[in-house]
């Protein structure tokens, strides 16, 4: 049997019994023919090398505990409040749909003739190739819910979403289209153990000189098995931030696919993970330059102990003629004993002739003179440590514009290194 | 303040002998310089002093105020009022000056049981202290060292002395990498630090330093030893005809 029918065989069993489910049919149809073509991923795939994907492709999924299931960040910001329980929206917790600037609707209750019947699935499509992320294809298939989001100016304030679960086994699909128009400004925040396993799209279509800022924290269900996947196509001057921390799970699978279609756009896409133990975090990233002065930044950081393995895989496409494009890649993990592993496979690939474009990728322990400066001056040795911890991280955190977020972020972080000291 | 007595230290990694049998007396309020040749063991003493990783005492003994220094982790040293001002300031990318300072003075007061000082009253002092030694408020935001010119680490250093008020002060080569305006400005830093109660350990290759930080003491330190110990006019003798003479007479 060869490598082409094991996975169409796998995908036949994992398939089994899931219908799509009702509305962006003709979406859904398409994306279930191309995972149909792509099949699961499998270890001999060159993107899923580092990470084992038989606990996404399995037809169970295994059940995780949720630790705390209470919405501790961005609670002080001004924002309009949503909930999600078990992949499915939650009117009665959630605010109402109306924000200043922006039309809010659901996936599951969108009727026919909405906007985002043409743009659903769009860009995940496009994102198919040159890799195959069969994962998003699937998600197209059979997403159960997600917020369709069309903002049209100067949103007036964040949406904040928060997800939550009823089940242990919580098996959840979601995806969000959210479409700037041009000059429109928005800011999306999402936080909460989704789902036993998640799998998560969000699609944004950018158009000139729109701004968007994306800050999700996944966290504090250690069992979670996650894949996820953002689809950022960008419009002339169009802005792209998205930062993610991710504490704690099994295995965490954080994918961006970041298109620039006009000149003089900016994407950075951060990332801060930390795992102790039983962690699998993998951040891939694939950023294609197809326009003049664009300027993108990949900044992953990832602490490490007690056996957690990180991986990062990030590309740099210059395209023919995307002149002065500006690349650059960091990614970094602090490794808090001999156990821990960090895999990094950073690619540039570029056929224009007048750009910059640099990577690095380092992996070490915490710096024995720093820290015996720090205790010098009479800081104790666990306060040094996390000191120095969140400054390896801080490059990350940097990446947030708003400092209130930032600094939730970072008592984030400080919670749960205090957790994580032994 | 200080009681070193014949102590002994062995670099860990290469089973070295460097320290044989220093002893040493530093009163309240007096000030000590130890010069000597490259290789002496001078920075040795510091970090032993200090805590540094690395390190095994094999004789010998250490004591501040009474208080066994030598059974304390770095920061308890530090707390209990032992300062060393590093020979190379240490670069701290991602930690704020600021925040750095403010970490470790509340860890200093908490260690010894008295409350955090406030955010308003940190931010004062910090400024006084800070405009003494001309450095500017870039200077507090950024890094900890972290694109300092040598004589910005130094007074960093000096600055930090001035924030924790420790009562045993080890300056550690502080001279070097400094040019003469910086040096003096270093020097009325840590001048303005003497008092009473307050105790200084100067290490320095060059007798210069001590026209600024006019020492009691002067100890000439040559293969792990103090082999002489005499007044100022030891230090301008040291500067006049060098260490050959004083070596070849304990030889």
């Amino acid at each position: 049997m060869g490598a082409a029918s094991v996975k169409a065989e796998a995908l036949a069993t994992r398939l089994g019994g899931l219908a799509l489910p009702d509305g962006m049919t003709a979406a859904r149809e398409t994306a279930l023919a191309r995972l149909s073509a792509m099949g699961l991923p499998g270890k001999r795939d060159e993107y899923w090398h580092y990470t084992d994907p038989s606990a996404l492709n399995a037809v169970q999924s295994k059940p995780a505990a949720v630790s705390d299931n209470g919405a501790a960040l961005f609670s002080g910001m001004d924002a309009v409040k949503l909930v999600f329980v078990d992949g499915v929206f939650d009117a009665a917790a959630s605010d109402d749909l109306t924000l200043s600037g922006v039309s809010l609707g659901c996936l599951a209750t969108a009727p026919a003739g909405h906007w985002a019947q043409t743009a659903y699935g769009a860009l995940e499509s496009a994102g198919q190739n040159p890799i195959a992320r069969p994962w998003a294809a699937f998600n197209t298939a059979f997403a159960s819910d997600g917020l369709l989001i069309h903002v049209t100016g100067k949103a007036a304030k964040p949406v904040s979403v928060t997800y939550l679960r009823r089940y242990d086994a919580a098996n959840v699909v979601l995806h969000h289209v959210i479409k700037l128009d041009a000059g429109a400004e928005f800011t999306f925040l999402e936080q909460g153990p989704a789902a036993a396993r998640l799998n998560h799209v969000i699609e944004i279509d950018l158009a000139e000189g729109a701004r968007f800022h994306h800050i999700r924290a996944q966290g504090r269900d250690l069992g979670r098995h996650a894949v996820t996947h953002i689809f950022a196509h960008l419009g002339a001057e169009a802005l792209f931030k998205s930062f993610t921390l991710t504490a704690d799970g099994a295995l965490t699978r954080n994918e961006a696919v970041i298109t620039f279609a006009g000149p003089d756009a900016k994407a950075h896409v951060a990332g801060a993970a930390m795992g102790d133990g039983a962690f699998h975090h993998d951040d891939t990233v694939f950023v294609t330059h197809a326009a003049e002065r664009c300027e993108s930044r990949q900044v992953f950081k990832k602490v490490l102990k007690h056996g957690a393995v990180g991986v990062f895989q990030g590309k740099i496409l210059v395209k023919k003629g995307a002149q002065k494009t500006d690349g650059y890649q960091i990614s970094q993990a602090l490794l808090l004993d001999d156990d821990s592993q960090f895999l990094a496979k950073p690619e540039l690939e570029i056929y224009a002739d007048d750009v910059k474009c640099s990577h690095g990728s380092t992996s070490g322990a915490i710096d024995d003179t720093a820290l015996f400066y720090l205790r010098s001056r009479g800081v104790p040795l666990r306060a040094a440590q996390s000191l120095l911890i969140l400054a390896f991280l801080a490059d990350t955190i940097a990446e947030i514009e708003d400092e209130a977020i930032a600094e939730d972020i970072r008592a984030q972080l400080e919670t749960w290194l205090a957790r994580h000291e032994s | 303040m200080l009681e070193i007595k014949n102590l002994h230290v062995k670099l860990e990694e290469e089973d070295k002998q460097i320290l044989k049998g220093v002893t040493l007396s530093i009163g309240a309020g007096e000030v000590h310089a130890i010069m000597g040749p490259n290789g002496s063991g001078k920075s040795t003493l510091s970090y032993v002093l200090s805590g540094r990783d690395g390190y095994s005492v094999t004789d010998g003994s250490a004591t501040l105020d009474g208080a066994d220094l030598l059974a304390m982790e770095p920061e308890v040293r530090a707390a209990q009022g032992l300062f060393l001002a590093f020979q190379y300031p240490v670069e701290i990318p991602g930690v704020g000056n600021m925040t750095f300072l403010r970490t470790a003075l509340n860890a200093q007061r908490k260690t010894r049981g008295e409350p955090e000082i406030s955010a308003g009253d940190f931010l004062k002092l910090v400024r006084e202290k800070a405009k003494a030694l001309k450095i500017d408020a870039d200077m507090l935001k950024r890094p900890v060292n972290v694109g300092f010119s040598g004589g910005e680490k130094k007074r960093n250093e000096i600055l930090q002395m001035a924030m924790l008020e420790p009562k045993m002060c080890i300056l550690d080569e502080t001279d070097s990498g400094l040019d003469v305006d910086a040096m003096k400005l270093v020097s009325e830093g840590v001048n303005a630090l003497r008092s009473a109660g307050r105790s200084f350990l100067v290490i320095t290759h060059y007798q210069r330093l001590l026209d600024h930080i006019k020492p009691d003491v002067v100890h000439i330190m040559a293969a792990g030893r103090i082999i002489k110990t005499g007044g100022p006019e030891l230090a301008l003798e040291v500067e006049n005809n060098g260490y050959a003479d004083l070596l070849a007479e304990v030889q």
